[in-house]
């Protein structure tokens, strides 16, 4: 019989078998609807075939592959943080590693299957067992993909299982028997003893090491098979780290937005802290620098060549058909990195400068910039001769320059208000950070597969097929996310235990008082 | 064993497209509607175009323009970046250098032709279909073996598929001279676009033996090969206009 405290069976175990509320039916609901629509135009592509896409020649890769990239980089969230986060030892880590190992599994299932729908042949996927070729990077990928799959199943079960144990032995009274059998098994005669949690701690240690290259290997494998080819905008060495970093960068993201909507859900705000949003926040500013300069880096050397096939992938993404994807995405980047730096350095108060701080500054600063867009975009869209002013070089860098400028005074004037909500703050950036990561994978595969060497250029517009079934892998996502944790407690319960006993020791420890400032001579001497 | 090699001469082509039509009748590539044509969903194995293939600022505005014609099968290059990423092994280069692709083995990844930098790869969007009386009229031939098939038999939704040389055709030639008890000679097998071309544009035969005409015409000053600095090292030789 493993005893826990009351409070942790109160806020942790009792949700799972509250009787499920209105919210979450009705949330459920219409994500298995979404899910089965694109289930349905699924089983409509294979049996008619892939031409119910937009693709042709030369577009051959599309939505599916952005997908597929971007949902494989937000499974680095999880393992990959937690793994870090336990081999160096950071104590905060402990409320939100389950969270991000759930994370982790789900996205990989959702990423993976990506590569299946886009297969032409999938009746043929055994092949790549009976055939596979191991100089395919493909071939790499999955083993890779396979490997991390497994791996990151097994680093979600092993921490779970003292908890299944806990949950067996203190089920409520009214809970059904399917739960209590479920929980048994799951506990696979976990009694808690010494020999138990020594192999256990064995185990996941191991684990957590062994989960650290091969996340490393999957993305840099991804970003390979583009960068294997001899593609304008792919044949590039940078791409390995590129797209490891972004991978991180984006499951910060997504760990940052699925831990504020359990810890609001489930009311876990005494457990999942602003130590945690602090610490995570830290390597999410760090994340957003590297990528900023890796982004750099590639294109620099692109711009900077000025080679035949290469230098029209960049023209097109600073100025051509994906000039709005392109500087949309950085302008989600440089607004999130603004939201998480900026603000919590400024001084409480502001008294010569309130007014900036003021909602009329910020309302102010909003219309014009809006007027300085829609005045940008109407002098694009339209021939109207009066429009025709701002199609001179001077005036729209003008317009443009000051449009961002007021764009800055919109995110200074709210910056008292994201200081003083900084779990808001932080989901706002993180939510800016998974757009943008996701037009990134846009913005690396599809300026490319339109604008190859011999081939006459192309546009892609993505078929109802393709935005449904994306859609539809999201909601599968969510769903499966929401699932789980009505299955399993959102916190690793004995992970929390453990830490405050550590907490607790910790405390014990006489740190010695610091020293008055004394006269001394250099080295300490009198 | 033979080399295969193709020369076409860009002076002498008229681009008549005879070759890709030839192309068509000769492979059973389908033939689909404008509106999925103007989804990049046609499949020539033999495609004339343009080069540059985009318009650019030297090329000039019609009248004044300075454009070329350009005739273009699959390079069946030496070092094909298509068979190296291959996952399973479905197209391959053979001892004769003819870059195959198994239809009974593709499992649709489609990184081949991403993979290929000349666009010679096409993918099978849909099932092929023919208006009749055109599918009264497809060539009957298969290249069949164990878990092989390719050549110009009708392949199945979800594929890719690419010129071959017309490998039927060489491997009927073989049974050909087999049956009448002689050797084989390379001059024996010809693709049906060099067969067919009307300008004599285009030469065929076997690189490996220095006295064939392909040989010696890749010797000459005017020979260049497709995105020569690759290091793909096509087979399908030109030779430069003018």
């Amino acid at each position: 019989m493993l005893q826990i405290d009351r409070e942790y069976k109160e806020k942790l175990i009792d949700p799972l078998f509250a009787p499920l509320d209105r919210g979450f039916k009705l949330s459920a609901a219409v994500l298995l609807a979404i899910v089965l629509w694109g289930a349905f135009l699924y089983i409509r592509q294979v049996v008619v075939g892939l031409g119910v896409t937009g693709m042709g020649r030369p577009v051959y890769w599309s939505m599916y592959i952005v997908n597929f990239i971007f949902f494989i980089g937000i499974s680095h969230a999880g393992t990959l943080i937690s793994a870090i986060l336990r081999v160096t030892g950071a104590e905060w880590r402990r409320p939100i590693t389950r969270v991000a190992e759930a994370i982790t599994v789900f996205a990989l299932i959702v990423g993976s299957m990506q590569i299946l729908i886009d297969m032409g042949r999938i009746d043929r996927l055994p092949f790549t067992v009976i055939f596979g070729r191991l100089q395919s990077p493909i071939m790499w990928d999955i083993i890779s993909v396979t490997l991390y799959l497994l791996g990151s199943v097994t680093y979600l079960f092993l921490p779970l299982m003292p908890d299944m144990a806990i949950i067996r032995d203190n089920l409520p009274e009214d809970a059904p028997k399917w739960r209590q059998i479920f929980y048994t098994i799951l506990s696979l005669g976990w009694r808690g003893t010494k020999r138990q949690w020594l192999r256990l701690e064995k185990a996941i240690a191991f684990m957590a090491v062994f989960i650290i290259p091969v996340a490393v290997s999957v993305h840099s494998i991804i970003s390979w098979i583009l960068a294997s080819t001899l593609q304008p905008g792919w044949h590039s060495t940078i791409f390995g780290p590129y797209f490891v970093i972004g991978a991180i960068f984006s499951g910060i993201g997504a760990l940052f937005i699925a831990m504020t909507a359990i810890r609001k859900v489930l009311g876990l705000e005494k457990y999942i802290t602003h130590r945690q949003y602090r610490n995570l926040g830290l390597l999410f500013i760090a994340m957003n620098a590297i990528w900023f300069y890796f982004t750099f880096a590639e294109n620099l050397g692109l711009a900077t060549g000025q080679q035949t096939y290469e230098m029209p992938i960049l023209a097109i993404k600073l100025w051509g058909e994906f000039a709005p994807s392109f500087w949309l995405m950085v302008a989600c980047m440089a607004v999130a990195f603004y939201i998480l730096v900026v603000p919590p350095m400024l001084p409480k108060k502001v008294e010569n400068a309130a007014f900036v701080f003021s909602p009329r500054f910020v309302t102010g600063s909003a219309v014009a910039a809006s007027f300085f867009i829609l005045l940008l975009v109407s002098s694009q869209l339209s021939d109207d001769p009066i429009l025709g002013f701002v199609d001179n070089a001077i005036v729209s860098t003008i317009l443009w320059s000051v449009l961002i400028l007021n764009v800055f005074f919109i995110l200074l004037g709210l910056s008292q208000w994201f200081k003083s909500h900084p779990v808001t703050a932080t989901v706002i950036a993180s939510v800016l950070v998974v757009i943008g990561m996701w037009l990134e994978r846009w913005n690396i595969i599809i300026p490319t597969v339109t604008h190859p060497m011999l081939v006459p250029y192309a546009t892609y517009t993505p078929s109802l097929t393709e935005i449904s079934i994306s859609v539809a892998s999201l909601a599968g996502f969510l769903l499966m996310f929401m699932i789980f944790f009505k299955l399993f407690p959102a916190i690793a319960i004995w992970e929390l235990a453990e830490g405050k006993v550590i907490e607790e020791a910790q405390n014990q420890v006489v740190i010695p008082e610091p020293q008055p400032n004394e006269k001394r001579r250099r080295w300490g001497f009198r | 064993m033979a080399k295969w090699s193709m020369v076409i001469d860009l002076d002498k082509c008229v681009a008549c497209q005879g070759c890709s039509i030839a192309c068509r009748f000769e492979n059973n590539t389908p033939v689909v509607a404008p509106d999925q044509a103007n989804l990049g969903r046609a499949i020539r194995w033999n495609d004339v175009f343009p080069l540059p293939v985009n318009p650019t600022e030297e090329t000039g505005e019609y009248p004044d323009v300075k454009s070329q014609y350009m005739t273009r099968p699959c390079m069946h290059c030496e070092n094909p970046p298509c068979i190296k990423v291959c996952p399973v092994g479905a197209t391959i280069i053979n001892e004769e250098g003819i870059v195959e692709q198994n239809y009974a083995r593709c499992i649709g990844c489609r990184f081949c032709t991403v993979g290929c930098p000349y666009g010679v790869r096409y993918f099978n969007w849909y099932k092929p279909s023919w208006e009749p009386p055109l599918d009264q009229h497809l060539t009957p031939d298969r290249v069949e073996g164990k878990g092989v098939l390719e050549g110009p038999v009708v392949r199945p939704a979800g594929v890719v598929e690419k010129c071959t040389y017309c490998i039927h055709r060489l491997k009927k030639a073989r049974a050909q001279a087999e049956a009448e008890a002689r050797e084989f000679r390379a001059d024996d097998y010809v693709p049906a676009c060099v067969q067919t071309c009307t300008g004599k544009a285009r030469f065929f035969g076997d690189l490996d033996d220095p006295e064939s005409t392909v040989s010696q015409l890749a010797k000459n000053s005017r020979s260049f090969r497709l995105l020569e600095d690759e290091g793909t090292h096509p087979k399908t030789i030109y030779l430069r206009e003018g």
